[in-house]
């Protein structure tokens, strides 16, 4: 049965479960519901989580797990050609896709599927007529393990089908069994949905172990085939898809550091300068207007930046500050990312610093008033010192964010990985390599794929220690006021 | 009596302390104002530029032709039947868009010297040729009439008219000749070659490296709308979820403090490190099939469900908790309390929160790399939920891929599809505002 029809009957049944279990709990209370211990639409509800919940649950598990399963029972099979593993088992996929879609399309019948023989063309004729093109005559083993592939995804759906349906119809039995008028429905139904609720917010724990092991594994491979020393130490990164690469991480850290201080060397001083006149000098009208305008900066999607960076700020530097001095030649560098970067980060930066400079109470404006400061003086004086906890805190967050950004340095800053103090040349990061490395053709087995994992954990580590920090600042720094 | 006149200043005078302590308070008021100018002017340069590069691709030079669909070269066996006719490939279809224009311009009695047939013909897309067998293959029965045909123009004509291409770059150019041109004016002259709106931007889907006239945004659009149905449908009822969770019933413990930690955490967490989960585990370990939307859908829930669950923990808890007390003084038990007063009350906060963070997911291009998106993608996918399996572009992604070709057309369709990429963010973000506006209580 497809997918889409076991979902239908389930929410079908939740329904019809919902109505009878609501009726059932008015008739056993004889048509007054003051005798009921609920309100009757706990009794519909409780049947409706009955029938819903466990096969849902079971469902979803079935879905992630069966691809899983028969992947390694098939894969058992094949003879050991371990290289080119990931290849033999993507073409049986493609090839039980295909015999599937046939079958679909009635061009085939399940007995023709199964009496198929490689050699003679017939295969890929037959997938061609139903519009599954095949790149070249299948071999008999890739044959073999792509019919029991689809028999084995059969079976499967079929069992998943009766294991669902079946769990749904007990559900509905067994909470249309509980329907009495003792039966606590409402705390029952309470308890679930409490359950339910704290499973959402722990996706949020769920995400963040999932970021970490999926690096992890990959990482501990890498650095199974590749010396750690080597990659945190060496000053080299030249990736060669036929071996003997050198990956070392210093020149990507380089090229991301120096393209972060100069983006926060843009965005600090003008966001910062920016939120003081705002909070501290601007009429109302002018705040009105000017705030949301700063404010649009953050929502532009960092790719617009990226091509900003690469059609207009990249060939204007180039043209008119690096080839008349004598600096470099490149349209993509340094530079070029360093300020679009900037630009991005003003919002952020300044929308930050506006929270806490108006959090720092009035009272201490006044009293360096009284004494006869001039406001400049104030803010200098009192009002940023008093702020610089927070400030650092959202800085500290800017530079996280400089540090993970990815389109602009990707389309701005160029691919070659060097250490040069020019910032008219162009350098790369460890952004540009992840997407470099995990785009295109890929082989996992190669270091020079996995040495993205590695790169997006350290990436990962940076930054979560800056939020971290960032985060106590800003928090006790609230505390400290509020 | 002297007759001194009256100072036009105060009497006051500053000694140099005072002036100096002045000078600074002025210079610090103008370092503020040219921050903020500053910002507003990076503003408007971004903006001017992509609009100024973009604009164009809403406008394209079209070529309408009258085409005799000849019988002696489509369908020799005059049976009209379907697989004849597919026999003949695009190239078959040339010679008759080349009849076609030499027809036209005698009629026009338009001569280029040094312009052979084929060159001439070469000013019209090479995507024409399956315009017209696509028709064909669609109306067998008009073998043997004339039809009227709006075909794109080359790109390098179309960038002739859009400032891209002039006669002394021609020159140096091996894809144009002046001659070409010449003959582009010409028939401009004449009406036949017209700039005009250009609706298959939006609907068709992309085109290969050669043919950037054609390329559309088609396939792109459907895809983005397509993840975001899943983000939709996935993000907002786990993190209203969550947030009720957390904002109402959460008791303060280590679980708790762990999960709120998490999630001001993953709110910081480089984007690109989202597309590595979802290529480890949705694609690789789960074996979800790459550039799939359902996978970019799945990736972009992960990534707007910490800004979701920061807005709307942020509108719970903006419902005073005398609400909470009267539903609780009547008998309610708290989770009717929350489901039937808080969320209602809630609800335009919550809303706002997840329009802000579709439009920040909409915009996100560098998770989707990893998935697979940036494959060439011309097939528009199936309608949902097959279609949330079938591989597809993103608007974000599309805007990436095109800035990766070499050939600068593609620059204007890039910014072009960026305009239309910030026009969604725009509505979007208005409606957010509006809804806001509208329906938010102060309480």
């Amino acid at each position: 049965m497809p997918l889409i029809w076991i979902f239908a009957s389930l929410l079908a049944l939740g329904a019809v479960g919902y109505a009878m279990g609501r009726r059932r709990a008015v008739a056993v209370a004889g048509g007054d519901a003051r005798r009921l211990h609920s309100l009757p639409n706990y009794y519909g509800l409780n049947v409706l989580l009955a029938v819903l919940v466990p096969s849902f649950g079971v469902l979803f598990a079935w879905m992630l797990m069966q691809p899983m399963l028969i992947e390694h029972s098939v894969a058992a099979g094949l003879p050991a050609v371990t290289a080119e593993h990931t290849l033999v088992m993507s073409d049986v996929r493609r090839l039980a896709e295909g015999l599937k879609t046939a079958i679909a399309q009635g061009a085939m019948s399940g007995d023709d599927m199964r009496a198929l023989a490689t050699g003679d063309g017939t295969i890929r004729a037959a997938l061609a007529a139903v519009g599954v093109a095949l790149g070249s005559e299948v071999e008999p083993v890739v044959l073999i393990a792509a019919q029991s592939y689809l028999a084995k995804t059969q079976t499967g759906d079929v069992l998943r089908t009766i294991v669902v349906i079946t769990l749904a119809v007990a559900g509905f039995y067994w909470a249309m069994g509980q329907t009495n008028t003792a039966f606590r429905a409402r705390n029952t139904v309470e308890r679930a949905v409490l359950v339910m609720l704290m499973a959402a917010a722990s996706i949020a724990i769920l995400t963040t172990v999932g970021i970490v092991f999926s690096m992890l594994f990959e990482t501990i491979n890498f650095f199974g085939q590749y010396q750690i020393a080597d990659f945190f130490f060496s000053t080299t990164w030249s990736p060669n898809f036929r071996g003997n690469s050198q990956l070392g991480i210093l020149p990507l850290l380089w090229g991301t550091l120096y393209i972060s201080i100069i983006a926060l060397l843009v965005a600090v001083p003008i966001g910062l300068y920016a939120a003081i006149y705002l909070s501290e000098y601007a009429a109302a009208k002018t705040r009105a207007i000017a705030k949301p305008l700063i404010e649009v900066l953050a929502g532009i999607p960092t790719i617009v930046y990226g091509l900003f960076a690469l059609v207009t700020v990249g060939p204007l530097l180039r043209d008119y500050f690096a080839q008349p001095m004598g600096w470099g030649e490149s349209g993509s560098s340094v530079m070029t990312a360093g300020l679009v970067m900037g630009i991005m980060l003003i919002p952020f930066v300044s929308s930050l610093s506006d929270d806490i400079i108006n959090a720092v109470p009035q009272t201490l404006r006044d009293g360096s008033f009284g004494l006869g400061a001039t406001k400049s003086e104030t803010i200098r004086q009192v009002v940023l010192p008093a702020a610089l906890p927070g400030i650092v805190g959202a800085v500290l967050l800017a530079a996280s964010r400089a540090i993970g950004e990815t389109m602009i340095v990707v389309l701005g800053a160029g691919a070659a990985a060097r250490m040069d103090l020019n910032p008219f040349e162009a350098m790369t990061t460890v952004t540009v390599k992840i997407v470099s490395q995990l785009t295109g053709d890929t082989d996992f087995a190669a270091p020079e794929t996995l040495v993205a994992f590695a790169l997006g954990l350290t990436l990962f580590a940076i930054t979560l220690v800056l939020n971290v920090i960032a985060l106590i600042i800003v928090r006790t720094y609230r505390e400290h006021y509020e | 009596m002297s007759d001194t006149k009256p100072r036009a200043a105060s009497l006051l005078v500053q000694n140099t302390r005072t002036r100096k302590r002045n000078a600074a308070e002025t210079r610090f008021r103008i370092y503020g104002r040219l921050a903020l100018g500053l910002g507003i002017v990076a503003l408007i340069l971004l903006l001017s530029s992509i609009i100024g590069d973009g604009a164009s691709s809403f406008r394209q030079t079209f070529v309408t032709l009258d085409v005799e669909l000849a019988e002696d070269r489509l369908d020799r066996s005059g049976t009209r039947d379907i697989d004849t006719i597919k026999k003949v490939t695009t190239f078959g279809y040339a010679p008759l868009i080349r009849n076609a224009l030499a027809v036209e311009m005698a009629g026009q009695g338009i001569v280029i010297d040094g312009l052979s047939p084929k060159d001439a013909a070469d000013i019209i897309s090479k995507e024409a040729t399956a315009k017209l067998r696509n028709f064909v293959i669609a109306n067998p029965d008009l073998i043997g009439t004339t039809q009227s045909f709006r075909f794109l123009a080359n790109g390098r004509i179309d960038g002739y008219y859009k400032g891209r291409v002039t006669l002394q770059t021609a020159v140096l150019d091996s894809n144009v000749s002046v001659e070409q041109l010449r003959l582009a004016d010409a028939l401009k002259a004449a009406g036949v070659l017209k700039v005009q709106f250009n609706r298959g931007f939006l609907t068709q889907p992309d085109a290969s490296d050669q043919r950037p006239e054609a390329a559309g945004l088609g396939v792109a659009i459907l895809g983005s709308l397509y993840m975001m149905i899943v983000v939709l449908c996935l993000a907002l009822p786990i993190g209203v979820a969550a947030s009720i969770y957390l904002e109402e019933f959460a008791p303060k413990n280590r679980w708790t403090d762990l999960i709120e930690v998490n999630i001001s955490n993953l709110a910081a967490v480089p984007s690109i490190v989202f597309g590595i989960l979802g290529l480890a585990i949705f694609i690789n370990f789960a074996g979800l099939p790459q550039s799939a939307p359902i996978v970019g859908g799945l990736v972009l829930t992960l990534m707007t469900l910490p800004t979701i669950i920061i807005a709307t923990r942020a509108s719970l808890k903006s419902v005073p908790p005398s609400i909470r007390d009267a539903a609780l003084g009547v008998g309610a038990s708290k989770m009717q309390a929350v489901f039937h007063q808080v969320l209602p009350l809630a609800a335009p906060g919550i809303l706002t929160g997840t329009i802000i963070g579709l439009a920040q997911a909409l915009g996100e291009t560098a998770p989707l790399l990893l998935i697979g998106m940036v494959a060439f993608v011309k097939e528009f996918p199936d309608a949902p939920p097959d279609g949330f399996f079938d591989p597809a572009s993103a608007l974000p992604v599309q805007i990436y891929n095109w800035t990766q070709r070499s050939d600068p057309a593609f620059v204007e369709r890039a910014s072009g599809a960026i305009i239309a990429l910030l026009v969604v963010l725009i509505v979007m973000n208005t409606v957010a505002v509006i809804l806001r506006r509208r329906f938010e209580r102060r309480w």
